[in-house]
């Protein structure tokens, strides 16, 4: 054995990485040579030292805690925005400044993150056997299965006489929350209307972005946000929610 | 049902990936040399473990997330690297600086064993890629040549030869520095 493989080997002979045969090669190069015997005790001092420091990091609370709270639960813990709506609830002023700050938070960092994971629950959905809990297409059967599912039920309106099939509701999970989506039939297309409640009830005109080839319409409208998902074109999805929202209005007025 | 599926794995997920957090913590810190962007780092290759874990074919889940959270990093050095183009001195220059020169301020004449961990933690993050990351793996986060291999995705003959120059190069910087101090 050279001293060039004996400078590589001891090394695994200090960890415990070579078998009996190798380890028996190393140790006897070692024993005969003096510069490989003094370079092995000092990596062999040198690794006792390490061990006795403390070298390892802790992973400070605060990120255990975001962390924790981007995997879905069972029950969600309180997002951030939820926390800021209880809030909000405390008294008319703090409402004006919570719902300033949701704003602020949403748009400037949430924003771009959400639609990639609503886009993310829209492809999960096809696949086979994720798209749809509950299958119907009544409007009256869907609408109360969300109930109790969701601190706020999604409006559920059937649009199969304007081109829009109705076919179910489903919960899905975004932003580490549930979250309603209700399933629409566009000819072979799906379109999933995902609908969460914010602190904001300022009307947000909707608008559409594209990500990963899917078309993302959303809007905000009486404290609830929508994102419409399909890959059917820019226009329909548009027409899909003027549709929507024009029977929203009906029903709320009617 | 879909729903209890994907509480069931984001459960699973919980149990198998969350007590490593330290582990992932401390090679992002190594890594990047910057707690707040370590923090940022181990988020998303959380998040990034949790959306490919359906593809996780175990055993080894330390591993799997080494090698999430070095696709990370180099997405970040991609980013430094850029946004250094604009502030070239002062990073570049840090890295040049051997560590022994920057704790003038310490005149002991101990022997090896006394340096204090803040000292030995300078010194191995003055390692040179791909050094340090072997390094790291294998005295700090105790991974075998087998799991380093796979984490960083080289042959353990490669591993081998970095680890033994990785500590050549950390007991040169030693010696080094008891050399400054006496």
């Amino acid at each position: 054995m050279t001293c060039d493989e004996a400078q590589i080997l001891l090394h695994a002979l200090l960890d415990n990485e070579l078998d009996a045969g190798h380890a028996r090669e190393v140790e006897a190069h070692i024993a005969t040579c003096p510069a490989c015997t003094a370079e092995f005790t000092a990596q062999r001092e040198m690794k006792r030292v390490l061990a006795d420091t403390k070298l390892r990091y802790s992973a400070p609370a605060s990120l255990r805690t975001r962390i924790e709270a981007s995997i879905p639960q069972a029950r969600p813990q309180p997002s951030r925005r939820s926390v800021l709506r209880g809030f909000a609830m405390g008294s008319a002023v703090s409402a004006l400044a919570a719902t300033g700050v949701v704003a602020v938070v949403l748009r400037q960092d949430d924003q771009q993150r959400i639609l990639s994971e609503v886009v993310s629950a829209h492809l999960r959905s096809l696949q086979a056997g994720h798209l749809i809990d509950v299958v119907s297409t009544d409007q009256h059967t869907v609408k109360p299965w969300f109930n109790g599912k969701l601190d706020v039920a999604p409006p559920v309106i059937d649009l199969t006489a304007q081109g829009f099939t109705l076919v179910g509701g489903r919960l899905d999970y975004v932003d580490a929350r549930a979250i309603g989506a209700v399933v629409y039939k566009r000819r072979q297309h799906i379109i999933n209307l995902f609908v969460s409640q914010t602190a904001s009830t300022e009307h947000r005109p909707p608008k559409t972005q594209t990500m990963q080839g899917f078309n993302c319409r959303r809007w905000g409208e009486r404290g609830l946000n929508f994102w419409a998902v399909s890959d059917i074109g820019g226009d329909e999805l548009a027409e899909f929610v003027d549709k929507f929202e024009t029977a929203m209005k009906a029903n709320v007025e009617g | 049902m879909p729903v209890s599926d994907d509480f069931q794995k984001a459960q699973r997920f919980r149990e198998a990936a969350l007590p490593y957090l330290d582990d992932v913590y401390t090679l992002a810190r190594y890594l990047l040399r910057d707690a707040s962007d370590a923090e940022d780092a181990v988020q998303e290759c959380y998040l990034r473990a949790l959306k490919h874990f359906d593809s996780y074919r175990g055993p080894a889940m330390k591993p799997w997330l080494f090698a999430i959270l070095r696709n990370v990093c180099n997405a970040e050095y991609a980013r430094r690297a850029h946004s250094h183009a604009a502030i070239e001195d002062t990073p570049g220059a840090a890295d040049q600086t051997p560590m022994w020169q920057e704790n003038e301020a310490s005149p002991e004449t101990e022997v090896l064993r006394s340096r204090d961990a803040g000292a030995i933690r300078k010194m191995i993050d003055a390692l040179a890629e791909p050094f340090k990351e072997t390094f790291v793996l294998r005295e700090i986060n105790n991974l075998s040549y087998r799991e380093i291999a796979e984490a960083v995705g080289a042959p353990v003959g490669t591993v081998m030869s970095r680890l033994a120059r990785a500590r050549a190069m950390l007991r040169a910087a030693w010696t080094a520095e008891e050399e400054h101090s006496k």
